[in-house]
């Protein structure tokens, strides 16, 4: 049973931790978009407490992770922002995208933690999901929002 | 009359006992000179100088107006004018008033005639719609139109052009009002109404400096508090206001953290149980979710979070939980700060937990901030679809389109309407190029002004601007359009609490100005807008026809105009939507029978979600209220998006004075009113001044990270850490009209606001920056 759980309980701290780098990515790309910057900085909030607090329940099963969400340093989100040789309308809609997808796989996780906690009657987890799985979702339903308000624009826009 | 009412604004008290009628009052200006029995003609009219619609009408003296008189038997004002009222008509015979359609030649702006400046903007919309599409073409309009003037640009823009991009200065003083109306009754419309000042025993007022921004709306409250069995106050505001010292308990929490206090307000109404479980269990849903979410915000936690004393927190709660009437009251305090919708919606919640809606004295106002915001919203001006349809609808949209005589897929509806924050977005990334700006100033009145010009002037926007004088925004036009103020110019409008009153031309607009809606009449007939039949799109062609074509939009949604004509308004003065045939005197209180347009097949939305503001999908909203109750629904207190530090260490806030309307472009050009308050200053606790080193009347410089203004020191008695600065002065009277030459001549508060917004209403976030106040010697 412990390998399934330190499993299920890795998988969705890879997830979540990939989240939180991509919203600071998104952070450093996108400052002048204000609708973007200033909701991304509290669904990173989100993220970040999603892997502290998955950190301090695994400790409690002998499983070691990082409390800190792997964050890139400002430099390090600067320069992964700089890899797209333009920021255009268009960039946003593909992190948008990429948010939506990496936040959905971060949900599947969460849903796996939660059936595994579930049948294994680990009740702390199973409130960790119920609390945390939420904003996952939410940052899923922001993602799809953002895509819904912005492709009509951008896309009839492009040349 | 006028100096001391200038002194003392809020006037004569005329005190009444609780549940007795309000006393008549009359007040009146006239030019010098002129007497009331002198005064040829008397026409209907109401204020446009806040959002309150006191009744008033208009003296006429050979083809000019003399005077005004607040009419005495109208419901909302019995008599009253608050001084802008009184005094700011006379800037409509001010010289500079805008008399020619202008256009820019060589880079200046040159007196032209009508054909040529229409001729323009037709010829420009017509190019970006056939090269780019109908995603190139924006208007932003006003908080001070009419309903007939929404109504006709609406169908214009939207199906006619075809555009989502339509949307109105009340976004940044109605949307949250707006919103949070739809999230928990599922549609706008504001549940009570003036009279409940009338009857309840607890005012709780929540960011809502009404003695400045509704003075005769104050007045009622006043004459309360001086009559017998008077109400008891509890003000939520930074500053210790004039409202906040007749208050029985004032918080004056740290800026953005009013949904903290909300919370720990519904933890103890829930704690103590003051709770009236029948009403909640008949009329809502979402209880258990909502308590989970307070369970933990005890008023020991949010004293820490808002900088306030815990004993101040339950004192506030056991106020609002004692209360047999509750009236709320939530204004710009609210609106314009951190988490606006959030917090707006706690307060509707916290009638609703205590049962307080739909009686006498009980209830909501969800303030408007201009005088005709209500309008823009019903009419879909604003970002909103007319008479409060749902764009996730697709039977509303057949509706509309039925209406319009259009194809439904010529009403734009795939994503909610673009709301002006992310129009100004699609400016600067090149996408909409054509902008149509009627009555307002953007110039002046949007956040971080540096960028706003700079987007102005971009040269590949086409800027029109309509309005009624010389402003920093028609100094950035390539057309500029005259228009028709105030008295010139005959239309309906409701105020904050549905109370619709017909306003009459009295006198001739100057030189070759026109009725708004004669312009944008023009507009369609030279676009040659069309419907499905390849008729006139736009069928009507004055005021009562644009009114009778709204009446019918209107029919059947909460804000049903059908009983009512102009003959009617005439008539009776202020008519409460609904009107209707069963309904022929109008509705004073909304949900009387219980019954919210909450329903998933009539609601005008499906809800947000509080912190992302994203849109909740038909199927989740169905699950969650399928009976179309009242929806209490919950929110988590987040961190503020930027805090005061070292090189920032004060909050700051901006706002309103009574003696100016907006942008101060009227208010500034009335004699009396710019003498009361003809410059910008900055309010400062002592404690600050002292740390500053400054006295009353110092300059200072207020510096942001967007930029800086500069003022003079006033000490005030707001929140030490907390400065506070009018956001009405521009540089239209100044010797740089179109904007600041370099920082130290900035004076506007908006150089130095904070380009944020609630994610939800996406109204702009002007009461909560970071700012570093130095002197300034030189």
């Amino acid at each position: 049973m412990k390998a399934g759980l330190e499993y299920a309980l890795t998988k969705l701290h890879q997830g979540e931790n990939k989240v939180a780098e991509h919203l600071q990515v998104m952070l450093a790309r996108h400052p002048s978009d204000h609708e973007v910057h200033h909701v991304a900085i509290d669904l990173l909030r989100w993220s970040r407490e999603n892997v502290r607090q998955l950190a301090d329940a695994a400790a409690g099963y002998d499983v070691q992770l990082s409390a800190e969400a792997g964050q890139p340093s400002a430099e390090e989100a600067l320069a992964r922002a700089a890899t797209v040789e333009e920021v255009t309308p268009l960039t946003l809609l593909d992190d948008v995208r990429t948010l939506y997808l990496l936040a959905a796989e971060t949900s599947l996780d969460w849903e796996m933690l939660a059936q595994h906690a579930q049948a294994a009657r680990e009740a702390d987890l199973l409130q960790l999901s119920k609390k945390r799985h939420p904003q996952t979702q939410r940052q899923m339903k922001w993602a799809n929002t953002m895509l819904k308000v912005r492709s009509p624009q951008t896309l009839a826009s492009m040349d | 009359m006028d100096r001391t009412r200038i002194e003392d604004p809020w006037g004569r008290r005329t005190p009444f006992a609780r549940g007795h009628m309000w006393p008549e009052r009359v007040d009146e200006y006239f030019t010098d000179g002129v007497r009331a029995e002198d005064v040829q003609e008397w026409v209907p009219a109401a204020s446009i100088l806040d959002s309150n619609g006191d009744a008033m009408d208009i003296a006429v003296m050979d083809g000019r107006m003399v005077g005004v008189r607040g009419r005495a038997t109208d419901r909302v004002n019995r008599g009253r004018l608050d001084i802008k009222s009184l005094h700011g008509w006379e800037s409509g015979s001010s010289r500079d008033r805008l008399t020619t359609p202008m256009v820019r030649e060589g880079g200046e702006l040159v007196p032209t005639d009508w054909d040529t400046a229409m001729g323009r903007v037709v010829e420009r919309c017509r190019r970006e719609l056939e090269s780019k599409g109908p995603r190139a073409i924006s208007f932003y309009t006003s908080g001070q139109l009419f309903a007939e003037e929404y109504y006709t640009l609406t169908t214009i823009a939207r199906a006619g052009i075809g555009t989502d991009h339509l949307d109105g200065n009340t976004r940044l003083c109605t949307a949250t009002a707006g919103e949070a109306l739809k999230e928990t009754f599922g549609s706008d419309g504001q549940p009570a109404s003036y009279a409940d000042i009338d009857h309840a025993d607890v005012i709780a007022l929540f960011g809502h400096n009404v003695a400045e921004t509704q003075p005769v709306l104050w007045m009622r409250i006043l004459d309360r508090l001086a009559g017998e069995d008077p109400p008891r106050l509890l003000v939520v505001d930074p500053r210790r206001t004039v409202v906040a010292e007749h208050a029985t308990v004032h918080l004056a929490p740290r800026p953005g953290t009013n949904l903290a206090l909300l919370n720990a307000l519904l933890h103890e109404v829930i704690e103590r149980d003051h709770v009236d479980h029948a009403f909640v269990e008949e009329h809502t849903v979402g209880y258990g979710t909502l308590a989970d979410e307070v369970a933990d915000c005890t008023p020991e936690w949010a004293a820490q979070v808002c900088g306030l004393e815990a004993t101040d927190i339950v004192a506030a709660a056991e106020l609002v939980g004692g209360a047999e009437r509750l009236l709320a009251t939530v204004l710009q305090g609210v609106y314009q700060s951190h988490q606006a919708t959030a917090t707006a919606v706690q307060v509707n919640n916290l009638v609703l937990l205590r049962g307080m809606l739909a009686r006498p004295g009980c209830g909501v106002l969800q303030m408007n901030g201009q005088p005709t915001a209500e309008n823009t919203r019903e009419c879909g001006a604003d970002g909103d679809l007319p008479a409060f349809r749902n764009w996730q609808n697709d039977e509303h949209i057949r509706q509309l389109a039925e209406i319009w005589n259009v194809d439904m897929m010529q009403v734009p509806h795939h994503s909610p309407p673009t709301h002006v924050m992310e129009m100004f977005h699609h400016m600067q990334e090149g996408t909409i190029t054509f902008l149509w700006i009627s009555a307002t100033n953007p110039a002046v009145s949007l956040p971080e002004l540096a960028r706003i010009r700079s987007i102005l002037s971009d040269e590949n926007l086409f800027v029109v601007v309509q309005d009624i004088f010389p402003t920093e925004t028609t100094a950035l036009a390539d057309v500029v359009l005259p228009a028709a103020g105030w008295g010139e110019k005959t239309g309906t409008f409701t105020n904050t609490d549905r109370t619709v009153h017909l306003t009459e031309r009295a006198v001739d607009p100057p030189g070759q100005a026109r009725p708004d809606l004669d312009i944008f009449l023009d507009f369609a007939a030279r676009m040659e807008l069309t419907d499905r039949d390849g008729g006139p799109l736009v069928t009507w062609h004055d005021p009562e026809s644009a009114f009778e074509a709204w009446k019918r939009c209107s029919a059947g949604r909460p804000c049903d105009y059908s009983g009512m004509s102009y003959d009617l308004l005439r008539e009776r003065g202020g008519i409460q939507w609904p009107c209707t045939e069963e309904r022929p005197d109008g509705t004073e209180r909304l949900y009387e029978d219980g019954g919210f347009w909450a329903a998933p097949a009539l609601c005008e939305t499906y809800g947000r979600d509080l912190v992302t503001g994203a849109s909740v999908q038909p199927t989740d909203y169905k699950a969650l209220n399928p009976h179309g109750k009242a929806v209490l629904k919950g929110a988590t207190y987040l961190p503020p998006h930027e805090e005061p530090d070292d090189e920032y260490p004060m909050y700051l806030t901006t706002g309103r004075t009574i003696y100016h309307f907006h942008t101060r472009t009227k208010t500034g050009r009335a004699p009396e009113l710019n003498d009361a308050a003809p410059r910008v200053w900055v309010e400062l606790s002592e404690t600050d001044a002292t740390e500053i080193g400054v006295a009353e009347g110092d300059r200072v410089q207020v510096s942001t990270p967007r930029g800086a203004m500069r003022g003079e020191v006033r000490l005030g008695d707001c929140r030490p850490g907390v400065a506070f600065v009018p956001f009405h002065y521009g540089y239209w009277d100044t010797d740089h009209p179109t904007g600041p030459p370099s920082e130290a001549d900035g004076r506007a508060a908006n150089e130095t606001t904070v380009t944020d917004w609630d994610p939800v209403s996406k109204q702009p976030m002007f009461k909560l920056g970071v700012a570093r106040i130095e002197k300034v010697t030189s």
